[in-house]
């Protein structure tokens, strides 16, 4: 098992480099002059020149790009052009925002699948188990944006009861989890996060929960005399690693697609980050926040994966 | 599957002959005649997209003529059937022509991407070793992406428009399209009518042609079409931040983020763009679903 983890710590690190090599590319797919897009259009010639000079711009790619990593690797993202702040700065600050929001969304979105799906997968084809599809359904096809706007309209707009944006009423450094009257700007953003991830893991969980039901060893089970609550935990138990690397995922999906919901909610996380970056053109920003979130989401994927070998002994991969 | 050739050994004795052998796409389509859910979302598909087809001759008004005096009028407002926009404009007749880039952007990009990314999966499953490696290595890496992120990367670096929009989905898609294609062929080629094939002097092509893409095809295909709903998903969350089509043009994500400004004075038509953005990506979702159990392809 450990030769195993090792070996998969180590598939990470070409990974992790191609994710740097399509980050790096980034500024190349951007129209014009890379100079251009890293500095501001009133830009003088001398500050062109030690741009160039402090990237390298003026070497062939191949070098610019390990000179790029070296920065990269050391923490230096470069520096955003609309705030002139340190883009490593910027992006470390909005991290925390998501992580908090994007977590209790995933653990929430958790715990009501796994209720959802085993009463679905004990009951195929009843009404428990058609409720849940829908739901399941919903979940997927829903655009989060459009239920955010959805949300908003029903509890700021017509009701009154929840804020329609923002974290905090003084902004996001007096903001505090253990206080109801800050914590509940938090609550409109969770909940749209929420049922994307829902839906996926409840397709999961009803999924491999039917499918283990259906296997001997349960008949063997049932046949000892065992009851039904302790032959489901039985199965719970066998389908939980193939559910935990779906939670994984998913968390990894909140952490790095939080753009819409951020924006709607204008929640000072990584994905209003990355809004401020397109609609500024601040290609920097754009480009730091994004090599942050994927290397984030290959770390998830790493951790999850690692985890499942512990807590599932079929796994013998060498 | 049906189509294994009469051999000699079984014509020599007495063919059956009155035993008529019922083709893969006639019991596909028999299963699917009585699914009937499957049916009625796929007629509301048609139905949108015929809509689209002849939104010159469907939409009540003119979708960009816009008029001071009734902006963000309530549904049913004279001749407005659905309300009108921050501009005054007509939301159905924008609903209507904005079906033409949202369900371009659902089902073009799905379409290159499937040929694109068919092509690759197929040549690295049935090529092995080494470009193997090389091409499914570097799908890897764009799986180090959640989509929605690597999507606002490269849209967000093109920039907006129309073309960027598709080029940008299209990236998206190759990646999963790609990996389905690579596995399905990966099993096929093991197969023993392949060495069948190989064995009574069929050509690469031949055997590539005729033998694996016919089997590749219905996983992939299937596949696919669950793409085309995450696609228009994806499409008017790019349009939403404004990285889609330019705004005179009618669009769902870009219509639903522009009334987004309103909801204070007209919640219930701020709502309209994105319960059309959900009806059309639910009737892909359960067409889509339907299909792979009447094709009976396992996920």
């Amino acid at each position: 098992m450990w030769l195993y983890a090792a070996r998969r710590v180590l598939f990470t690190i070409p990974i992790g480099l191609g994710v740097t090599i399509i980050c790096f590319a980034l500024i190349y797919l951007a129209p014009g002059d890379p100079v251009q897009s890293l500095l501001p259009p009133d830009a003088t010639a001398n500050d062109i020149a030690q741009l160039k000079h402090y990237y390298g711009l003026d070497k062939p790619i191949p070098v610019q790009y390990i000179l790029w990593l070296g920065h990269a690797l050391t923490g230096d993202l470069g520096i955003s052009i609309q705030t002139n702040r340190p883009v490593t700065d910027e992006v470390w600050r909005a991290l925390g925002n998501t992580v908090s929001i994007a977590t209790i969304s995933a653990v929430l979105a958790m715990i009501i699948a796994l209720g959802l799906g085993i009463v679905a997968a004990t009951n195929i084809g009843g009404w428990a188990d058609r409720l849940a599809t829908a739901i399941a359904v919903f979940g997927v096809s829903v655009p989060t944006f459009w239920l955010a706007v959805v949300l908003v309209i029903v509890f700021a707009v017509q009701l009154g009861v929840l804020p329609a944006t923002g974290m905090g009423s003084k902004g996001s450094n007096t903001f505090s989890w253990f206080e109801w009257s800050e914590a509940r700007y938090a609550v409109l953003p969770i909940v749209a996060m929420t049922l994307t991830p829902l839906g996926i893991l409840m397709r999961t969980t009803r999924a491999s929960l039917a499918d283990i039901l259906s296997q001997d060893f349960i008949q063997t089970l049932r046949a000892k005399g065992l009851s039904e609550t302790a032959v489901i935990r039985h199965a719970i138990a066998n389908a939980l690693p193939q559910i935990l690397a779906m939670f994984g995922l998913q968390l990894g999906y909140l952490i790095g697609g939080s753009i819409l919901i951020e924006t709607i909610f204008t929640w000072p996380g990584t994905g209003f980050l990355l809004n401020k970056a397109i609609l500024t053109r601040d290609i920097p920003l754009l480009q730091g926040t994004i090599l942050v979130l994927a290397m984030a989401f290959v770390g998830i994927n790493l951790i999850v994966d690692l985890i499942q070998t512990l807590v599932d002994p079929r796994i013998k991969r060498i | 599957m049906s189509d294994i050739p009469a051999d000699a050994v079984r014509l020599a004795q007495a063919a059956p002959t009155a035993h008529r052998v019922r083709g893969y796409w006639s019991a596909v389509w028999n299963r699917l005649r009585y699914d009937y859910v499957t049916l009625l979302f796929l007629a509301l598909i048609v139905l949108i997209v015929l809509s689209a087809i002849f939104a010159p001759y469907l939409a009540p008004l003119d979708p960009n003529k816009s008029s001071m005096a009734s902006r963000l009028k309530p549904i049913l407002y004279k001749s407005f059937i659905l309300g009108t926009d921050e501009q005054g404009r007509d939301i159905l007749s924008r609903l209507i022509w904005g079906g033409r880039t949202s369900l371009l952007m659902g089902i073009a990009p799905v379409f290159v991407a499937t040929i694109v990314g068919g092509f690759f999966g197929v040549l690295a499953g049935y090529a092995g070793g080494k470009l193997n490696s090389a091409i499914m290595r570097t799908m890897d890496v764009f799986f180090a992406f959640p989509s929605v992120l690597l999507a606002v990367a490269i849209s967000g670096s093109l920039g907006s428009g129309l073309i960027n929009q598709m080029i940008t989905l299209t990236i998206v898609l190759i990646p999963p399209i790609c990996r389905v294609a690579e596995t399905a062929t990966t099993q096929v080629r093991t197969m023993d009518f392949i060495d069948a094939a190989r064995a009574s002097g069929a050509s690469t092509a031949s055997i590539l042609v005729r033998h694996v893409l016919v089997n590749v095809l219905s996983p992939v295909f299937v596949y696919s079409s669950t793409l085309v709903s995450a696609s228009i998903l994806l499409a008017s969350g790019l349009s939403f931040l404004g990285l889609g089509v330019s705004p005179p043009t009618p669009d769902w994500g870009l219509m639903l983020s522009t009334l987004r400004q309103s909801i204070y004075v007209q919640p219930l038509v701020c709502a309209l763009p994105g319960v059309t953005i959900l009806v059309t990506s639910i009737a892909f979702n359960l067409v889509s679903d339907g299909l792979r159990q009447a094709m009976d392809v396992k996920a």
